[in-house]
C-alpha cells in the first residue's frame, strides 16, 4: 500500500478549524485524553476522502480519539451532539437531583459521623482504650508513627465520639495502609534468587577475575506484587465504620500499585476510577456522586453474583487478595452467599474478610449470611481499631 | 491500493477476515496517520487475526510479539549472544590483539540477537507487527514500547543508534486484565472488537468454514448469538463458533431443527467449563433453538 500523502492543513477554512478546536475541546471536557497530535491528525482526516461522509468520518475520529472501552461508547454521542446539534441524553440531572433528599453521601458520613455522635456523646460508656488517651500511659514501642496511633490504636472507631479525634484516626488508617506498601515491597527485593543465569551480569563481574566466570549471577520472575481487590460494605449497619475503611482504602489504592476497590450496598459500584484521585476528600466526593444509595440495606450475595459474573475475570489473577469488609449482615439468602463465596474462593490466591463486630465482646458469627461465608474465608479478623488494621499486614506479606 | 474503505473491506474479507466498518477504518487510518492500531475486547472475537490478516492483504511479513508478564528488553528488543562472545574472547586470547579491536569484535552485528520489536523496524518491506496482549507485560516495557512505537528507532549503547529501515504497521491486542498507561493509549488508535452481529458472523463461517451453506451459517450464528447471552462462566468466542460449524458440517447436518440431538452433543464445542456445560442443559438448548429461525 502506498502511503497517502495528506494535503497541507492550511486551506482548510479557518471555521472549520475553530469547529474542530470547540470538538476537542469537548472531547477533553469529557474525560478524553486527547493531545495536539491527535487534533493535528483530526485536522488531516477532515481533507481525506473520509470526510466526504458524516458517518465515515466519525468512525474514523473514533478509532483516533477513543483510548477505551468508555471513551468508544460515549463516542458516537458527544459526536452527534456536536456536529449534529442533536441533544445529549442527560442522565445526571435525574439522579442528581432525586438522590440528594434521601441518600447519605460518603463526604456526609466520614463529615458529620463525629458530630453527629457528639450530641448523644454524654451517654456513652467510655472503653478502656479511651481511658489511655487520657493519662498517656501506653505500651511504647509497639508500632512506629505517631504517639496518637497509640492512644487511638485500640479505641473502637464506633466509640470515637471527639471529631478531631475522628479525623485524626482517618488520616492515621490513610498512612497506615500507605507504609504496608512500603515494607510489603522491602520484603519482596530481599527474596531475588532464581534459577536462570543472568549472562549479562556473570560477565561483568567475571572481569574481576581475569574473564573466568566464578560469581555465578542468577535470576528468576521478579517477586511481583500482590493485587489487592477490596470489598467495601457501606450499607446502613457498616455507618460508623464506613467512613474509616474508606479513608483506609483510599490509602490502599493510592499506594498499591494494583488494586481495585468496588463498594456494595443493595448494588455494587467500581470506585477505583473515583479514589485515584490523591487528595482524600476530593476522592471521597467523586466516589460519593458514583456509590448513590449508601448507608441503606445490604445484598451482599447480589453483590458478590454481579462481582463474579462482571468484574472477576478482569481483577482477579492468581495473586489476588480480595479483601472484603462487612459486618456480614445480610438481607438475601445465605445459601447463595455460600455458593458466590465458593465461586470467587476457586479464583482468587486469598479471601479476607474483616469484620468490625468480631471486635464486640460476645461475638459470633452466626449470622445466616456470615456463616455460610465462613468456609470459604482464609483470613477471618476484627477490623474495629487501629491496631486490627495495622495486624493485616504481616498476613498480606506473606502472600 | 486504494484508500476506500468498502473496496479495503472486501480485499480483506479475500484473506479471510470480515471487518466491519469501524474496523476498516481504523486499519485505513493507521497506515493514513502512521500511528498504532490497539485492539481491545474480550477473548476470542478475533483481535489477532486482524493482524494477520493485514499481512496476508499486504503480503508482507508478521512479526509477532507475545507479551507475558516479566518480558523485558532482552526478551523484546536485542540480546547480545553471550556464549559466543565469551568464545570469541577466548579463541583471541592467545593472538595478542589489543583489547580495543577484541571489543570492536565482540560488540558487532555479528554477536547481536534480534528480538521482535528490533527486527520488525530493520525489514525492507514493512511488516505488521503484531504486539499481542500487551496488558500482560509489565508497565515498565509498556514504557520503552512507547519510545519504540513514537521514534521507531532503538539505541543500543555498544553499537549506536539503530533507526527504521521501514516503520511497521503495528496492531497491539489487548484482554483488558490490565489498564493501559494513558499515554500509550493517546499514542495508537483504538478499536472495541466485540463479538460479531448474527450476519457478520454467518459471513465469516461462510469464509472460513468449507461446504456450509448460508442458510445454515445463519442459524449457527444466531444460536450462537443466543448462547453467548446465557448467564456463562467462558462465553464462547469466534473460534469456538468456527470449530463448532466445521464439526456439525462434518457430521452431515444440513438444519440444526432436523438435528437437535447432534446440536446438543456437540456443544462440547463451544462450552468449556464444567458449570456452563451443567448450565446448558438439553431443555436450555432446545429453548434456545426454538428461538432460531
Amino acid at each position: 500500500m502506498s502511503p497517502l500523502v495528506l494535503e497541507s492543513p492550511a486551506d482548510i477554512g479557518a471555521a472549520l478549524r475553530m469547529r474542530l478546536a470547540g470538538f476537542v475541546r469537548s472531547l477533553r471536557d469529557s474525560g478524553f485524553k486527547v493531545g495536539l497530535a491527535e487534533t493535528k491528525d483530526a485536522l488531516a482526516l477532515l481533507q481525506s476522502p473520509l470526510a466526504r461522509r458524516g458517518h465515515s468520518l466519525k468512525r474514523a475520529y473514533r478509532a483516533l480519539f477513543c483510548g477505551r472501552r468508555s471513551d468508544w461508547q460515549r463516542f458516537d454521542e458527544i459526536f452527534d451532539a456536536f456536529w449534529f446539534e442533536r441533544g445529549v441524553k442527560s442522565g445526571i440531572k435525574i439522579s442528581g437531583t432525586s438522590a440528594k433528599k434521601s441518600m447519605k453521601t460518603i463526604r456526609e458520613l466520614t463529615d458529620a459521623q463525629g458530630s453527629r455522635q457528639d450530641t448523644i456523646a454524654g451517654d456513652v460508656e467510655r472503653q478502656p482504650g479511651e481511658e489511655d488517651e487520657d493519662t498517656g500511659d501506653t505500651p511504647s514501642g509497639r508500632r512506629e508513627g505517631a504517639s496518637i496511633a497509640e492512644n487511638l490504636g485500640q479505641v473502637d472507631f464506633r466509640n470515637i465520639n471527639d471529631p478531631d479525634a475522628m479525623e485524626k484516626a482517618h488520616q492515621l488508617a490513610e498512612r497506615l495502609a500507605k507504609s504496608m506498601r512500603v515494607r510489603l515491597t522491602r520484603r519482596d527485593r530481599q527474596k531475588r534468587k532464581g534459577p536462570r543465569l543472568d549472562l549479562r551480569r556473570t560477565i561483568r563481574h567475571s572481569i574481576a577475575h581475569g574473564g573466568t566466570p566464578i560469581e555465578l549471577i542468577k535470576k528468576g520472575p521478579r517477586q511481583r506484587q500482590l493485587r489487592l481487590v477490596i470489598l467495601l460494605d457501606a450499607s446502613g449497619s457498616m455507618n460508623n465504620y464506613t467512613g474509616v475503611f474508606t479513608r483506609f482504602v483510599h490509602g490502599m489504592l493510592d499506594n498499591f500499585r494494583e488494586a481495585e476497590a468496588f463498594l456494595f450496598h443493595t448494588r455494587l459500584v467500581h470506585v477505583s476510577s473515583a479514589l485515584s484521585e490523591r487528595d482524600a476528600a476530593r476522592a471521597l466526593d467523586r466516589m460519593g456522586l458514583m456509590a448513590q444509595g449508601m448507608g441503606g440495606g445490604t445484598k451482599i450475595s447480589e453483590a458478590l453474583a454481579d462481582f463474579n459474573r462482571w468484574h472477576a475475570a478482569r481483577v482477579i489473577h492468581s495473586r489476588t487478595c480480595v479483601m472484603i469488609l462487612s459486618d456480614g449482615y445480610d438481607t438475601g439468602d445465605p445459601d447463595r452467599l455460600g455458593a458466590e463465596m465458593a465461586a470467587l474462593r476457586r479464583r482468587c490466591k486469598r479471601i479476607a474478610w474483616l469484620n468490625p463486630l468480631i471486635g464486640w465482646d460476645g461475638y459470633e458469627p452466626v449470622a445466616g449470611g456470615m456463616a455460610a461465608a465462613l468456609p470459604h474465608v482464609d483470613l477471618f479478623a476484627p477490623a474495629h481499631n487501629l491496631d486490627s488494621l495495622a495486624a493485616l499486614e504481616p498476613y498480606l506479606a506473606k502472600l | 491500493m486504494t484508500l476506500d474503505r468498502d473496496t479495503f473491506a472486501k480485499d480483506l474479507a479475500e484473506t479471510g477476515y470480515v471487518a466491519d466498518d469501524g474496523l476498516a477504518t481504523a486499519l485505513l487510518l493507521t497506515e493514513m496517520l502512521n500511528r498504532p492500531l490497539l485492539l481491545e475486547g474480550e477473548a476470542g472475537v478475533g483481535k489477532t487475526e486482524v493482524a494477520k490478516a493485514l499481512a496476508k492483504l499486504e503480503n508482507t511479513d508478521l512479526i509477532r510479539l507475545q507479551c507475558y508478564e516479566g518480558l523485558d528488553r532482552s526478551d523484546a528488543i536485542y540480546e547480545w549472544n553471550y556464549q559466543r562472545q565469551l568464545l570469541a574472547i577466548k579463541a583471541r586470547e592467545g593472538s595478542g590483539a589489543d583489547a580495543e579491536t577484541v571489543e570492536e569484535a565482540v560488540f558487532s552485528e555479528k554477536y547481536l540477537m534480534e528480538r521482535p520489536l528490533l527486527a520488525a523496524i530493520r525489514q525492507d518491506r514493512a511488516p505488521v507487527l503484531l504486539i499481542d496482549e500487551v496488558d500482560r507485560a509489565d508497565e515498565e516495557f509498556e514504557a520503552f514500547l512507547l519510545e519504540i512505537l513514537s521514534d521507531y528507532q532503538v539505541s543500543i549503547p555498544e553499537l549506536g543508534t539503530v533507526h527504521a529501515t521501514s516503520i511497521p504497521r503495528v496492531v497491539l491486542t489487548s484482554n483488558g486484565t490490565r489498564e493501559l498507561s494513558d499515554a500509550l493509549r493517546r499514542r495508537c488508535l483504538y478499536h472495541y472488537v466485540d463479538y460479531p452481529a448474527p450476519d457478520r458472523e454467518a459471513r465469516i463461517l461462510l469464509n472460513r468454514v468449507e461446504g456450509l451453506d448460508a442458510a445454515l451459517a445463519l442459524q449457527i450464528a444466531e444460536l450462537m448469538a443466543k448462547l453467548r447471552k446465557e448467564d456463562l462462566a467462558k462465553v464462547p468466542g469466534v473460534a469456538e463458533t468456527i470449530d463448532w460449524a466445521a464439526a456439525l458440517i462434518g457430521l452431515g447436518t444440513k438444519n440444526l431443527h432436523d438435528a437437535r440431538e447432534l446440536v446438543f452433543d456437540t456443544l462440547a464445542c463451544v462450552l468449556k467449563t464444567r458449570e456452563d456445560q451443567a448450565r446448558v442443559t438439553r431443555e436450555v438448548t432446545d429453548r434456545l433453538l426454538g428461538k432460531v429461525a
